[in-house]
């Protein structure tokens, strides 16, 4: 496994489109900074393109990726290598090399700006980690849409239907359950409906971490509560790992099944 | 006959005064003891306190008398009784440093006491630890003038206010520095009284507090880092100018929470990055103009129950919501604003926009309508129902509308 990690992870890293990626986070973390003149602004800034774009560009990449190297997934196939290990060695190359573009991407401007030992290192800290998270997740989300679907415009479409769902869809029917049981506490209700998915867990994270979560009022003490405690914070590492674990293990199971 | 009579007043005056004496109390003096001198002291006389610690318990003052502190002599409480209780029109103290009130659950002491008395002056004194520091009842045509007023409150249910006045009237209260109280300057039942250049900082609930206050003004203050901003409620003609609201944030702070007040003016004034800037329950006939509001949460907060405010002449840059409202109908006047999110363009240049600017945001709406949706901040979804919502107003009232949105920030 190892060894398809290492293949896959340094052809993706040669490629151009790591170097794009790499790029655009370099750039727009640069200009953020520069133009703000603010650690925590351009945190809370970058935010909402972080939680836009990294599970975007993660399931994007992953369906096209898998699509792509399926020739060679097949010919890797033909050699007494288990199943396991040829799809799991590619999923970790490309959340591995999509994850070091984007913390370096990040990283960089802020390094150079004095972000290390800066007061805002933990607020940073959380950015990278969310980032990656979501990275991870919808890279793993993408490869079982792949593997389930021999469609390639089938598979695209799907994804960018989870995408949208996890992104846009999922907050708007949070919106509309907030007003159908108005008449309920909701605070609980929300807090579950935040952790369920990793978008929204992601943005209240970094959130919470900013200057802005005084504006969350008294739904924001109960979040803080809840995330400040280390039981709080241990049930959103859980559900943070299970929005990876589950995919990958989605996707191992149905690699073993699948007739190619 | 005015003048002759003002002549025969001063000439009264200068003779009242060439027959005050002066008593001096220091370690080596005559009187080692300010209760001695006060008690020895007649009408008018001048009382010099030097350099040392006096620790008196409390002191009161029945004649009109001056009370000089000579290098900041230092009177102590000890954490037991109030320092200086006026009984006495006319009585100035100044230059003393009064400290350890002690709190009480009981009384209200302070370190400066004055009880229905009249034309008294309290200047240059600093007040550390005292539990409220300065406290006036019933008492009129008073100065309170560059005092520092550091207390050491924690919580609302033991701490006092640095200064409190309670039906009083033409007051002038300029130039003090009030740091961590429950409320910097507490007014309550106080008419015609003045509040100018002060600071108040770091205090428990509010930086100032008006309650049932009529024809008050307070100009060129700064109320900086306050639990919950400054609270005027019950109160009609109020002029508030040139103040600077900075960092009033928390989950329940705000620069100015309004409560049924009439006629009054807020201008000229700064909110930066205070949760929610301007808050407004009942507030009626409010002129709010010419005022810049920055990196605030909420700017403007006013609830249905508002009306008939002009809201004119404000600059609003990089707030979260700049307008929201409770109400689908507008009551207030919103007109020549300068909006950082206007994107009209302006044909004829003449520096108005030709577009209307709707300044409530959906999300906004939403958020007064249910608390929790709050959570879904900075998301995408809510994003893009905003932008649907600004090209075609439906739920946000749509008589709440800037006809005349500046084109460049009003200055």
């Amino acid at each position: 496994m190892v060894k398809i990690l290492k293949y896959s992870f340094f052809d993706l890293i040669r490629s151009r489109w790591s170097l794009i990626y790499f790029l655009f986070f370099a750039i727009t973390a640069t200009s953020l900074l520069y133009l703000s003149n603010d650690t925590s602004r351009a945190i809370a800034s970058l935010m909402n393109i972080i939680i836009v774009l990294c599970p975007l560009i993660g399931t994007m990449f992953g369906v096209m990726y898998y699509y792509n190297s399926r020739e060679f997934a097949e010919l890797l196939l033909a050699q007494p290598i288990k199943r396991s290990s040829i799809f799991l060695g590619q999923y970790l190359g490309l959340s591995i090399s999509l994850t070091l573009s984007f913390v370096l991407g990040m990283g960089i401007p802020f390094v150079f700006y004095g972000i290390l030992g800066s007061v805002e290192f933990a607020n940073f800290a959380v950015l990278l980690l969310a980032g990656s998270m979501l990275t991870f997740t919808f890279v793993a989300l993408a490869f079982v849409i792949a593997i389930k679907n021999e469609n390639k415009i089938k598979g695209f479409g799907l994804a960018i239907v989870v995408w949208l769902f996890m992104a846009v869809l999922y907050d708007g029917l949070f919106l509309l359950s907030l007003f159908i049981f108005e008449d309920y506490p909701l605070d609980k209700f929300s807090l579950v409906m935040t952790v369920l998915n990793p978008v929204d867990l992601a943005r209240i994270l970094i959130m919470l971490q900013l200057d802005i979560s005084a504006l969350l009022g008294y739904t924001g003490a109960v979040f803080n509560k809840f995330f400040g405690t280390s039981m709080g914070f241990i049930l959103t590492l859980i559900c943070a790992i299970l929005w990876i674990i589950v995919p990958v293990f989605g996707l191992n199971r149905l690699a073993g099944k699948k007739d190619f | 006959m005015k003048r002759i009579l003002i002549i025969l007043l001063c000439t009264w005056l200068a003779s009242f005064t060439s027959d005050a004496a002066t008593l001096e109390v220091c370690k080596g003096c005559t009187y080692q003891s300010i209760k001695a001198a006060i008690a020895t002291a007649k009408s008018g006389d001048t009382v010099i306190v030097k350099k040392g610690t006096y620790k008196e318990g409390n002191i009161e003052i029945r004649k009109p008398l001056v009370l000089v502190g000579e290098g900041f002599p230092v009177v102590d409480g000890e954490n037991d009784s109030e320092i200086f209780t006026i009984y006495a029109d006319s009585v100035t103290i100044s230059g003393f440093q009064i400290q350890n009130v002690g709190t009480s659950y009981t009384v209200d002491r302070a370190g400066i006491n004055v009880v229905k008395s009249d034309h008294v002056v309290i200047k240059n004194n600093k007040l550390i630890n005292t539990f409220f520091g300065i406290y006036l009842q019933k008492s009129k045509h008073n100065l309170i003038e560059n005092n520092e007023i550091i207390g050491e409150a924690e919580e609302e249910m033991s701490s006092g206010n640095a200064i409190h006045l309670w039906y009083c009237k033409n007051i002038r209260i300029e130039n003090n520095t009030l740091k961590k109280h429950r409320d910097g300057i507490y007014l309550e039942f106080v008419d015609s009284s003045r509040i100018v250049n002060n600071v108040s900082e770091g205090n428990v609930r509010y930086g100032l507090h008006f309650m049932f206050s009529n024809h008050d003004e307070y100009i060129d203050n700064t109320f900086r880092d306050n639990g919950a901003g400054v609270a005027v409620m019950f109160s009609r003609y109020i002029l508030m100018d040139n103040n600077l609201f900075d960092h009033n944030w928390g989950t329940t702070a705000y620069g100015i929470l309004l409560k049924e007040i009439y006629d009054s003016e807020i201008i000229n004034s700064t909110f930066k990055k205070n949760t929610t800037a301007i808050y407004g329950e009942s507030a009626t006939r409010m002129k709010i103009h010419n005022n810049t509001f920055e990196q605030n949460g909420w700017a403007l907060r006013l609830l249905g129950s508002c009306m008939d405010n002009t809201i004119k002449g404000n600059n609003f840059y990089s707030n979260t919501f700049d307008v929201t409202t409770n109400s689908s109908r507008n009551y207030n006047e919103y007109s020549g604003n300068y909006w950082d999110e206007y994107t009209g363009y302006d044909l004829d240049k003449d520096g108005v926009g030709d577009v209307p600017y709707h300044p409530v945001k959906l999300f906004s709406y939403i958020v007064t309508k249910s608390e929790s949706s709050i959570v879904l901040l900075r998301s995408l979804f809510i994003d893009i129902l905003n932008f649907a919502e600004k090209v075609t107003p439906v739920f946000t009232p749509a008589t709440l509308v800037d006809e005349k949105p500046q084109m460049k920030p009003v200055l």
